[in-house]
């Protein structure tokens, strides 16, 4: 059978099928579907300093091929994740990643300090891309200063694995996949959702109570993989693709665009056991395609 | 625990024009099921529905293994599940949520307007189980809106309300004149301003009561947060914590 395998810096893998933050929980919610411990790793929801409320109902609407959602990072913050939740999950036999947001750079680094104290938590995704808050999330993603001040401030503090997730609503992706390179992340996870809107022409008012709102599913993966492209040609470091992945075929797709792994994020909710569905897809593929490891398959696009 | 399982369709019966009762069979058995608890049905027939669509569960069988659910037409979604035929296959995230709270040896009123008919039925077998005095009262537009009478009337006294008079007593269902009377539980499931009043009314008159609440969610099962309602404990998701809350923890009730 095909190595599935892959690593970021020293941090190993047992398979490049990762969940995406805000659509997995803290895993708990997906035990009765399926075996956690089968994943490449998991990535929490989004956990900030003190815990947030998140934003006002709705939150949600269905678009076509996809939804927008308004939930504005609702949490119950770090203290509670590490005297609750971490007990609970910490001893699963997969890669814990906690998502961290925050609404200043002192609030990142906060959070990041307390989770490098955690023996089981190997790495975290900084959120800096997050549509639906008003203070900071997603401001300090959209400019490579920004971008990397919040990426230096964490790598003096955290010590582990540091994976930066970027936005897509900039001009220019692969400028801020540069910038946090620059400042020591080892990772970025790419894309986070899209900045968009739904209106209720019958009243004549938005859908979300905040207006706008973050896009996400199928709908999203053809920007997805050309940013992921792009990324790929301009850093050195890992690529963790998401955006719309349903599927293996979704999935191999990233691996050939450059994603050194993929995150489920949206599937979870159509199907909570995608990701499970995803591992074993990609080993067909690989299996037909007569291919050792995944690795051989990363960047491996044509374009003659 | 929930499970995600194909559900063979065994019925589909046209109620009025637009609601309809689906019964639905597992091969195995069925887990345990509250009343008040909900499914996430995946509706592939339909091109532009592309989250899961939740349903309160109207009817359980444990002998043949089968649920029903009691649908309204609103959209796309519900439009095409309409058109499901017998025998049609359909994925089914379940049992969700928190159901009912059942009570033994009380007198109990259970409210349905509209569509919130839908968990009433399941409700009343279980809490006719437990020995209880039961009183139901139903309440829509027309006499179109009302259904299942008879099935009702097994397990209790049945009064009726309808907006436009064509059935029983004319006007709102918090209107009825069965409110005037007392009860020890009340549990209601409709649009939110009936709850509202329903939940002003046993306020008043100090009685306990419990509601079940709708909304648009996305995964069902606790991870993306989009289904909430604002209580005295911060925003909690009705998929989860829900879709039955008692009105004292709801900020709405204060």
């Amino acid at each position: 059978m095909a190595d599935l395998s892959i690593n970021i810096k020293k941090l190993l893998f047992k398979n490049p099928v990762l969940t995406a933050s805000g659509t997995f929980g803290y895993g708990e919610e997906f035990e009765d579907f399926i075996a956690l411990n089968k994943l490449g790793g998991f990535i929490t929801k989004g956990t900030t300093l003190k815990s947030r409320e998140g934003n006002a109902y709705p939150r949600v609407h269905e678009t076509a091929s996809g939804m927008l959602n308004a939930v504005g990072l609702q949490n119950k913050g770090i203290d509670y994740f590490i005297k609750t939740t971490y007990p609970i999950i910490k001893d699963l036999n997969t890669n814990i990643i906690v998502n961290v947001s925050g609404s200043t750079i002192e609030d990142y680094t906060a959070v990041a300090e307390k989770l490098n104290a955690l023996e089981k938590i190997p790495a975290i995704e900084l959120n800096i891309s997050c549509p639906n808050v008003k203070q900071g999330g997603m401001a300090f993603g959209t400019s490579c200063k920004s971008a990397a001040e919040v990426t230096k401030a964490i790598r003096k503090t955290y010590k582990k694995i540091l994976i930066v997730k970027l936005s897509p609503n900039v001009t220019d992706i692969t400028e801020i996949a540069r910038a946090v390179e620059a400042e020591g992340a080892d990772a970025v996870s790419l894309i986070n959702t899209l900045l968009g809107m739904a209106i209720d022409a019958e009243i004549r008012k938005p859908v979300l109570s905040t207006v706008t709102g973050g896009l996400s599913g199928p709908c999203i993966k053809p920007i997805a993989l050309r940013m992921v492209w792009q990324t790929y040609k301009a850093v050195k470091i890992p690529i963790i693709g998401l955006g719309g992945i349903m599927n293996a075929a979704d999935a191999i797709e990233f691996f050939l665009a450059g994603a050194t792994a993929i995150q489920i994020g949206t599937a979870n909710f159509i199907d909570p056991q995608t990701s499970l569905k995803v591992i074993k897809g990609i080993e067909n593929y690989l299996s037909k395609h007569k291919i050792n490891s995944i690795n051989e398959l990363v960047g491996k696009l044509s374009i003659e | 625990m929930k499970y995600i399982k194909d559900f063979k369709i065994l019925k589909n019966i046209t109620i009025s024009d637009d609601t309809f009762v689906l019964e639905l069979q597992l091969r195995q058995k069925l887990p345990i099921i509250f009343p008040g608890q909900f499914v996430e049905v995946l509706i592939n027939k339909s091109k532009n529905t592309f989250l899961r669509r939740p349903f309160s569960i109207h009817d359980v069988n444990t002998s043949k293994n089968t649920i029903s659910l009691f649908i309204k037409k609103v959209g796309e979604g519900t439009e095409a599940l309409s058109k499901y035929k017998v025998g049609d296959i359909v994925n089914i995230i379940f049992p969700l949520g928190k159901g009912f709270n059942l009570v033994k040896n009380k007198k109990v009123l259970l409210i349905g307007g509209g569509c919130g008919i839908a968990p009433l039925l399941y409700l009343s077998k279980r809490l006719n189980e437990n020995n209880n005095e039961i009183h139901v009262l139903l309440g829509g537009r027309s006499k179109e809106d009302i259904i299942k009478i008879k099935e009702f009337k097994k397990y209790g006294k049945v009064y009726i309300s309808t907006e436009n008079g064509s059935l029983c007593e004319r006007g709102l269902l918090t209107q009825n004149s069965v409110l005037k009377n007392n009860f020890d539980k009340i549990y209601a499931c409709g649009p939110a301003p009936m709850l509202k009043a329903v939940a002003k009314i046993a306020k008043e008159k100090n009685t306990e009561c419990e509601v079940s609440l709708e909304n648009i969610m996305a995964c069902g099962i606790g991870a993306c947060l989009c289904c909430v309602v604002e209580t005295k404990k911060g925003n909690q998701c009705v998929c989860t914590e829900g879709p039955v809350f008692n009105i004292n923890d709801l900020t709405w009730q204060i």
